[in-house]
C-alpha cells in the first residue's frame, strides 16, 4: 500500500475523494457553521453574482448556491457510494462466484447478465423512478446500483475464467483448498485492480446517472443534490440568463469527481501487479546504488579515470 | 545408475487400461473425438522413480493429470494402494493427501500475490499437519525450505514469487507439495524450463526424496538423458499408447520398440549429461514423418506410417503386449506378438471394432 500512494497523480486523486468524502460527511455542519441554510431565501438578493454576503452567489429564487453544494454533495456522494457498492457487490457475486460455481449456477448467472445487458437501463430507471416518486436519493441510489452491474459482471466473469485454470489455482485445488477461499484468497486478490476500477466507474456513472434524472424531473422534491441543482438552474434558463455561479459549481464538483477516479486508476494497476512494483523497486534501488558508489569512490581513482 | 530392484509388490499408484478422449468441437460445430490417451498401464511402487518419455502432443501430460485426477477417465481405472479412486467422490479428496502435481511451469504455479510462507502453511493446514502454535508452523515451513536446499531459509520464508529465480519457486513449488506428506509425486516436465545450470541440482534433489523418504515419483520428461539419471523404469509413449516399458538400462541399451529406438537416436549422445542443447532435444523433431492426428490414429500399429520395419499385420491389428525376462515389455508384431503374451490388450479388439465401422 505504501507504493500506491507514490505517484502525484494517485496522491492528487486520492485528495479530492478525501475532500468529497468529508464535505459529504459535514457538509450540513459546515453550512450551519458558516450560518447558511441551502432552503433559506434571501428576498433582497436573487440571481446574484458571488460577493461577500453570498461568496457563491444565489440562485433566482435567493437561495444561496454555496450552502446548496455543500448540502448537494452529500446527495450525490451518497447516491453515488450505494450505488458503487451494490453494483460491484452483485457484479462480484454473479461474475466470479458464479463462474467458480459452475454448473447450472453459472448458466444461471451468465443468463442473468446477458439479459441485464440487453435490458435499457436508463429508460428503464426512469420509469421505475418515476413509479417510486419521492423516496429520495437512498432510492436513486439503490436502482441505479441494481441495473447497473452486468457489463462489470461479464468482465469480472472473463478474467476469473482465465484465472480459475492458471496453474497456481489448479494447483491450490489439488492441495484440496475450500472453494470460498480459492475465490477470496487466491483469486480476488488478482481482480483488485479490476473491481476499484470498476467501482470508481460505477460511483461517477452513478452521480452522473442521478443527475441526468434529476434534470429529467426525476428526483424527490425535498432533495438536495448536484442533479437538483442543474436540474434547476436549467429550468430557470440560467444558462440563458448568464447565472453562471448557479450551475457551473455542481457541474464542477462531476467533473473533478471523475478526474479524482481518473487518477486514483492509474495506481490501482500496480497494486493489482506487483511485478510492475518490484520492477520500479529494484530500479531505484540500482540507482540508489551507482549513486552511493560513486559516492563513496575516493576522490584519486576518479582522477585516474581516463576522460 | 544402476536399475534398482522393484521392492514391493503392490503398487503405490496404478493406472490400470486407462483411456481418455476429449470431445472437442470441430468446423461446422461437428465433435470430433481426440483419443488423447488409449488403454495405458502404468505402475508407480514405493520409492521408484518412474520416467515417461514420448513426443509432444503423444498425450503425458494428460495421462498425468488422469493421475492426478484432474481428468475423469473414459474407461479404465486409478488405484491407490489398489484402491479404486474416481474424481468427485470423498475418496478423490483423500487422494490428494498422497499424490501431488509439480507443475512445469514455476512462474504459473505459484500464486504472484501470496508469500511463500502462504504456500506452504497452507499445504500443512489442510492436511492437518499444521502446528497448533505460530511458532511451530514457522519452524515447520523453515524445515520444509531446508529439505528443498532453500537456506537460509529464513531468508525465503516471505518471499514474493517474482522475488525468487525460476528454480527457487520450483523449489518452493515441491515443498508445498511435500508439505502435504504425500506418497507420489506427478512431476510434468518439472525440470524443462529451468535454467540447464541447476538442472542436475533439481534431479539429485529428486532423487534425494526418493531415497531418503520412499517417495514415488512419475517424471515426465523429453530429456531421454536426465530420465538415464534419475528413472529406475522408463515409459514410452507413443499417440496415446504406452509402447515400451522396462528398467531403464535396459530400456536404453535394448530398446524393443522400433519407436523407442528412434527416440534414442534422434537423443543426442545420452552421455553428455545435462547438456544444453540436450533439454528438449527431440521434442519436435523426432524422425521424417509427422506423429499420427489423435482424432484418427493410423489403424493397427499407430506408429506404421512411420516405421521402418512396418509389415503387413501393422497396418491390421493392434500388436499384444511382449513381456521379456529382462522386466520389459513391448507392443510390436516384431516380437511375435501372441507368443508370449501375457496380458490380453483389449484394444486390439478396439482397432477392430474401429475398422468395421
Ligand atoms: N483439455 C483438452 N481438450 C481437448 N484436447 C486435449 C485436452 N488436453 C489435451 N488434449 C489433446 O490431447 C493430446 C495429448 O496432449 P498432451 O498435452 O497430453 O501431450 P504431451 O505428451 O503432454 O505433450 P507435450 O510434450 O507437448 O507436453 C493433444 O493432441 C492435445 O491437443
Ligand atoms: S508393430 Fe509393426 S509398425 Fe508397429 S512398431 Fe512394430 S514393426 Fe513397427
Ligand atoms: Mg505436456
Amino acid at each position: 500500500m505504501k507504493n500506491f500512494a507514490h505517484s502525484w497523480k494517485v496522491r492528487v486523486g486520492l485528495g479530492l475523494l478525501a475532500v468529497y468524502g468529508l464535505l459529504a460527511l459535514f457538509g450540513p455542519a459546515l453550512n450551519s457553521l458558516l450560518g447558511l441554510d441551502p432552503r433559506a431565501i434571501d428576498y433582497g438578493a436573487t440571481g446574484q453574482p458571488p460577493s461577500a454576503a453570498h461568496w457563491l452567489g444565489t440562485t433566482t429564487g435567493g437561495e444561496d448556491v454555496l450552502a446548496q453544494v455543500l448540502a448537494g454533495t452529500r446527495g450525490s456522494v451518497v447516491v453515488g457510494l450505494i450505488a458503487g457498492i451494490l453494483s460491484t457487490a452483485i457484479a462480484v457475486l454473479v461474475g466470479v462466484i458464479g463462474t467458480f460455481a459452475g454448473g447450472k449456477a453459472d448458466a444461471c448467472t451468465t443468463f442473468l447478465t446477458n439479459l441485464f445487458l440487453v435490458l435499457p437501463v436508463f429508460p428503464l430507471i426512469l420509469v421505475v423512478a418515476g413509479y417510486l416518486q419521492g423516496g429520495g436519493v437512498l432510492m436513486i441510489g439503490l436502482l441505479i446500483g441494481f441495473f447497473g452491474w452486468p457489463g462489470g459482471a461479464r468482465t469480472l466473469r472473463a478474467q476469473t475464467l482465465s484465472l480459475r485454470n492458471r496453474d497456481f489455482i489448479v494447483a491450490m485445488r489439488m492441495l484440496g483448498e475450500r472453494r470460498w477461499r480459492l475465490v477470496f484468497v487466491e483469486t480476488m486478490p488478482h481482480l483488485a485492480g479490476w473491481t476499484s476500477a470498476m467501482f470508481l466507474h460505477a460511483v461517477v456513472g452513478a452521480v452522473l446517472a442521478e443527475a441526468g434524472l434529476a434534470f429529467l424531473g426525476i428526483t424527490s422534491p425535498d432533495a438536495v443534490s448536484w442533479g437538483t441543482m442543474i436540474q434547476q438552474a436549467n429550468q430557470q434558463s440560467a444558462l440563458l440568463r448568464g447565472l453562471w455561479w448557479w450551475f457551473v459549481p455542481p457541474g464542477a464538483c462531476i467533473a473533478l469527481l471523475g478526474l479524482a477516479a481518473g487518477l486514483v486508476n492509474f495506481g490501482i494497476d500496480e497494486i493489482a501487479n506487483p511485478r510492475l512494483k518490484a520492477a520500479r523497486r529494484s530500479l531505484v534501488k540500482q540507482v540508489d546504488k551507482r549513486a552511493r558508489t560513486i559516492a563513496a569512490r575516493p576522490e584519486p581513482v576518479e582522477q585516474e579515470i581516463p576522460r | 545408475m544402476t536399475a534398482r530392484k522393484t521392492p514391493v509388490p503392490t503398487p503405490v499408484l496404478e493406472a490400470v487400461g486407462v483411456t481418455r478422449h476429449f470431445d472437442v468441437s470441430g468446423v461446422l460445430g461437428r465433435t470430433q473425438v481426440v483419443r488423447a490417451v488409449e488403454n495405458a498401464d502404468l505402475t508407480l511402487h514405493r520409492g521408484e522413480i518412474v520416467a515417461l518419455v514420448g513426443e509432444s502432443g503423444s498425450g503425458k501430460t494428460t495421462l498425468a493429470r488422469l493421475l492426478a485426477l484432474f481428468h475423469p477417465v473414459t474407461d479404465g481405472e486409478i488405484r491407490l494402494e489398489g484402491t479404486v479412486v474416481r474424481p468427485g467422490t470423498k475418496a478423490a479428496k483423500a487422494y490428494h493427501s498422497s499424490v501431488q502435481m509439480i507443475f512445469q511451469d514455476p512462474f504459473g504455479s505459484l500464486n504472484s500475490m501470496r508469500r511463500v510462507r502462504h504456500n506452504i502453511e497452507r499445504a500443512l493446514r489442510l492436511h492437518g499437519h499444521a502446528a497448533a502454535s505460530k511458532a511451530e508452523r514457522r519452524q515447520q515451513v523453515l524445515e520444509l525450505l531446508e529439505r528443498v536446499n532453500l537456506t537460509p531459509a529464513e531468508h525465503f520464508i516471505d518471499k514474493l514469487p517474482h522475488e525468487l529465480s525460476g528454480g527457487q519457486r520450483q523449489r518452493v513449488v515441491i515443498a508445498r507439495a511435500l508439505a502435504v506428506r504425500p506418497s507420489v509425486l506427478l512431476g510434468d516436465e518439472p525440470i524443462s524450463m529451468l535454467d540447464v545450470s541447476i538442472r542436475l541440482d533439481m534431479l539429485n534433489l529428486l532423487a534425494r526424496l526418493r531415497d531418503e523418504d520412499g517417495l514415488s515419483l512419475l517424471y515426465i520428461t523429453h530429456d531421454i538423458a536426465g530420465a538415464r539419471y534419475l528413472a529406475d523404469r522408463v515409459c514410452v509413449m507413443y499417440a496415446g499408447q504406452l509402447v515400451e516399458s522396462g528398467p531403464t538400462e535396459e530400456v536404453i541399451q535394448h530398446p524393443k520398440h522400433p519407436y523407442t529406438r528412434l527416440l534414442l537416436e534422434s537423443s543426442p549422445d545420452p552421455e553428455r549429461l545435462m547438456n544444453p542443447e540436450l533439454g528438449s532435444a527431440f521434442d519436435r523433431t523426432v524422425s521424417p514423418g509427422e506423429p499420427p492426428s489423435l482424432v484418427s490414429p493410423p489403424p493397427g500399429c499407430r506408429f506404421h506410417p512411420r516405421c521402418p520395419s512396418a509389415r503387413d499385420e501393422c497396418r491390421r491389428a493392434f500388436p499384444g503386449r511382449t513381456e521379456f525376462p529382462s522386466g520389459q515389455w513391448t507392443h510390436c508384431w516384431l516380437h511375435g506378438s501372441g507368443g508370449n503374451r501375457l496380458t490380453a490388450p483389449s484394444n486390439t479388439g478396439d482397432h477392430q471394432a474401429d475398422q468395421r465401422r
